[in-house]
């Protein structure tokens, strides 16, 4: 008898499981297989993959090695999985594109023909040395690489030469916007909030109506707006100018200024709403007991309004940080070259060079950063009263 | 009541599957897909190939704008269908992609044969559409008297005062630093290829850091030189070219060290107006079409007899013009191939820091 009803719940709740299945879980595993794994070498060159591990990395491997990657070569009939191998061999190590392009043409040709008189670089060590550290399956270097270190050649970790990546920059500067953003939203939605909470009717209505208008706009059409505003010969110069308040035109877009200020325009209802809803509930007549009973209009907000809005506030604060620190569009609309943040970075890889396994796992370390503010999230919106 | 009610719901039902059915095969019949480069370019392609070739053949053509990017041509084919067809691709993206077996192989016999063209603009994947430069312009109204020559007077602030604009990028943005540290052209790919050559190209960047300003898509450089933002800039020649007829601008091109680069069509493997696709490559770059590009853009043209069409005229702003050609350097598609990703890479932190 009670299995019927709990076999309808099952039922009823089939569709939103399949969503979650398909739209969270399943691209949720593939990002983070993608990050730390890349069969490619192993599937499509199997037998250089076994004979490799046996070269200790001195000098040149073995006829058998050379021999195993010749096989593997000709045996190979898929051009866009061996696609798949250079693009990986050749992020190790650049070179290798041409190279085995030279390589796959002349073993058509002569498929007797040693390597390294097909290419003397198959005489260098650091190629070879290239295939081996790919050869597993499973590898660390995508996320190594994502915080700008690497594995030497005897195996430790180490941080990449200087200047030649800029991930770890890049994360803090997006945070640093992020907090920025953050604080600023802070500093304007909290009044507002309050203001909001205090008045009613249409005075409510229209306050609520100017934050909740630009919710419903799209994002790309406000920054955009942002764009015309802020440029060079935009409204707000020619009016600045028009007023004789400045001789020449401020810079106002293409830097972080312009960036902070759109995102804190884009983010602003994401701070207003959590701390209204809890202002709500806050019975209205406490302001005027805590004055009844002699404190300053200042220490009845202290003690009395702040405490009570900052469950409020801190998710507030959160939804704002965790949606600024994965901001794209305006970004890379509104700042210049030094204020890209992470996603643009993330961008380049799976757009610009096809590397889905960097895209992924600078795509993880960012799941990860949110993952933790929201673990904090739910352990601040537990205890509400150990905040005060 | 019953049975009439149960009838309406099978009408709808019939309805549904109807109309489920006609998007199906709506969907099947995608029409022939082409994606070029948007802007004043696009334009004149779609007045001279893409509606000329709907009328001929009786169906639509419907054509999409990309800016660029391996991976995006990459995921569409591997996800198998893509949705576009024939697509127009930088050098870079044609052998990167038909190494990768991502293009389907060209029917050369449509083409009039390889000889027809120009070396670069022929590949198994690719026939090539047009010859490009990035070239260094400046506005000859504000800039009189002296003007730069070379990458060497992009470099001099005391000489030319005023910020300049690059394209976003390792590729060009190196080449250009090495020119102007005093590389002779024919030279600037074999330093380039050694690791001090690429310190050097960065030492060079690093002198001219505080008046850089970066543009990515191709109208950006114009609007920077016209609103005055920067006082010379790198740009795509044909668009100088377009600017000063229709809107009567003076910008002024130094052809001298500029650098030149074929565009081609691919089509994408698995397209599925692939048959199509190729009648289009065929009728664009069919002499008699192709040569009236020159009259909208000044782009030089890969196919021979095109290019011999070409009204004299409009011929010196060409990049394919024999005195244009003499001082500009081919880009090396195979270095960038083998080493876009470690330089874009160390490109990218150094913009970043």
């Amino acid at each position: 008898m009670s299995r019927a009803p709990q076999l309808k719940a099952l039922v009823l709740i089939a569709p939103l499981l399949v969503f979650l299945g398909v739209f969270f879980v399943w691209p949720l595993v593939t990002v983070i297989s993608q990050a730390i794994s890349d069969p490619a070498i192993s599937r499509v060159l199997p037998r250089t993959a076994s004979a490799i591990s046996g070269w200790n990395g001195q000098g040149l491997p073995g006829a058998e090695v050379q021999a195993a990657l010749r096989a593997d070569m000709a045996a190979n009939t898929d051009e866009m999985a061996m696609g798949d191998v250079i693009r990986r061999l050749n992020a190790s190590k650049s070179g290798f594109r041409s190279l085995m392009g030279k390589t796959v043409t002349a073993l058509k040709e002569s498929p007797d023909k040693p390597l390294a008189e097909i290419d003397k670089r198959w005489g260098d060590t650091a190629y070879w040395l290239a295939i081996r550290e790919n050869a597993s399956p499973y590898t660390d270097a995508y996320l190594l690489e994502s915080v700008d270190l690497e594995r030497g050649s005897d195996g430790s970790i180490q941080a990449k030469p200087a200047g030649s990546s800029a991930n770890g920059a890049i994360i803090l500067r997006t945070l640093w916007t992020g907090a920025l953003v953050t604080l600023c939203c802070l500093l304007i939605g909290l009044p507002y909030a309050m203001v909001t909470a205090s008045v009613t009717g249409w005075k409510r209505a229209l306050l609520l109506g100017a934050v909740l208008l630009p919710l419903w706009t799209s994002l790309l059409v406000r920054t955009a707006a942002w764009m015309i505003l802020l440029q060079e010969n935009g409204l707000i110069n020619q009016a600045l100018m028009g007023l004789g308040l400045t001789n020449a035109p401020l810079a106002l877009i293409y830097n972080r200024f312009g960036v902070v200020l759109a995102m804190t325009h884009v983010l602003l209802p994401f701070m207003v709403l959590p701390i209204y809803s809890v202002l709500l509930t806050v019975p209205g007549n406490l302001m005027g007991a805590a004055a009844s009973l002699g404190a300053h209009p200042v220490r009845a907000f202290l003690r009395v309004l702040l405490p009570l809005s900052l469950r409020g506030v801190i998710s507030g604060m959160l939804l704002v940080f965790m949606s600024a620190i994965g901001y794209y569009i305006t970004p890379a609309l509104i700042g210049g070259a030094t204020d890209q943040m992470i996603s643009s970075v993330i961008a380049f890889y799976a757009t610009g060079s096809a590397n889905w396994s960097m895209a992924a796992a600078l795509g993880l370390i960012l799941l990860v950063l949110t993952l933790v503010l929201y673990a904090l999230y739910n352990r601040l919106s537990r205890e509400p009263g150990q905040m005060g | 009541m019953i049975m009439t009610r149960l009838s309406k719901y099978r009408a709808a039902l019939v309805a549904g599957a109807a109309v489920l059915a006609l998007s199906g095969t709506a969907a099947l019949a995608r029409d022939l897909t082409v994606v070029s480069w948007g802007g004043t370019f696009q334009d004149a392609q779609r007045e001279l190939f893409f509606k000329p070739f709907a009328e001929k053949t009786g169906k639509p053509v419907l054509d999409e704008a990309w800016e660029g990017g391996y991976g995006v041509l990459q995921s569409k084919v591997k996800a198998g269908s893509p949705n576009w067809d024939v697509v127009q691709v930088e050098a870079e993206e044609l052998a990167l992609g038909c190494a990768d077996g991502i293009y389907e192989k060209l029917d050369w016999s449509k083409l009039g044969g390889k000889e027809a063209y120009i070396d670069a603009g022929t590949s198994d994947c690719g026939a090539g559409h047009i010859v490009w430069s990035v070239a260094l312009t400046y506005d000859g109204n504000k800039l009189t008297g002296d003007t730069p020559k070379s990458w060497a007077d992009f470099w001099d602030v005391k000489k030319f005062p005023g910020k300049r604009g690059l394209r976003k990028g390792a590729k060009y943005s190196l080449e250009i630093a090495l020119m102007a540290d005093g590389v002779p052209a024919n030279e600037v790919y074999d330093v380039l290829a050694t690791p001090e050559g690429v310190d050097r190209a960065f030492k060079k960047l690093d002198e001219l850091r505080p008046n850089l300003v970066w543009w990515e898509a191709g109208a950006q450089p114009l609007s920077l030189l016209q609103t005055g933002d920067v006082v010379m800039s790198t740009a795509y020649n044909g668009r100088i070219t377009g600017l000063n007829k229709t809107e009567g601008t003076n910008m002024k091109l130094v052809w001298n060290q500029s650098i030149y680069a074929v565009d081609s069509w691919v089509i994408l493997k698995g397209a599925e107006n692939k048959d199509a696709g190729m009648d289009f490559i065929a009728f664009a770059n069919a002499p008699e079409n192709l040569a009236k590009l020159p009259e909208h853009i000044a782009y030089g043209l890969p196919v021979k007899a095109a290019a011999e069409k070409v009204d004299p005229k409009l011929a010196p702003d060409l990049p394919t013009y024999a005195d244009n050609l003499a001082v500009s350097i081919p880009l090396n598609v195979d270095f960038w191939v083998d080493n876009s990703e470690e330089l874009t890479q160390r490109f990218n932190a150094w913009v970043a820091q």
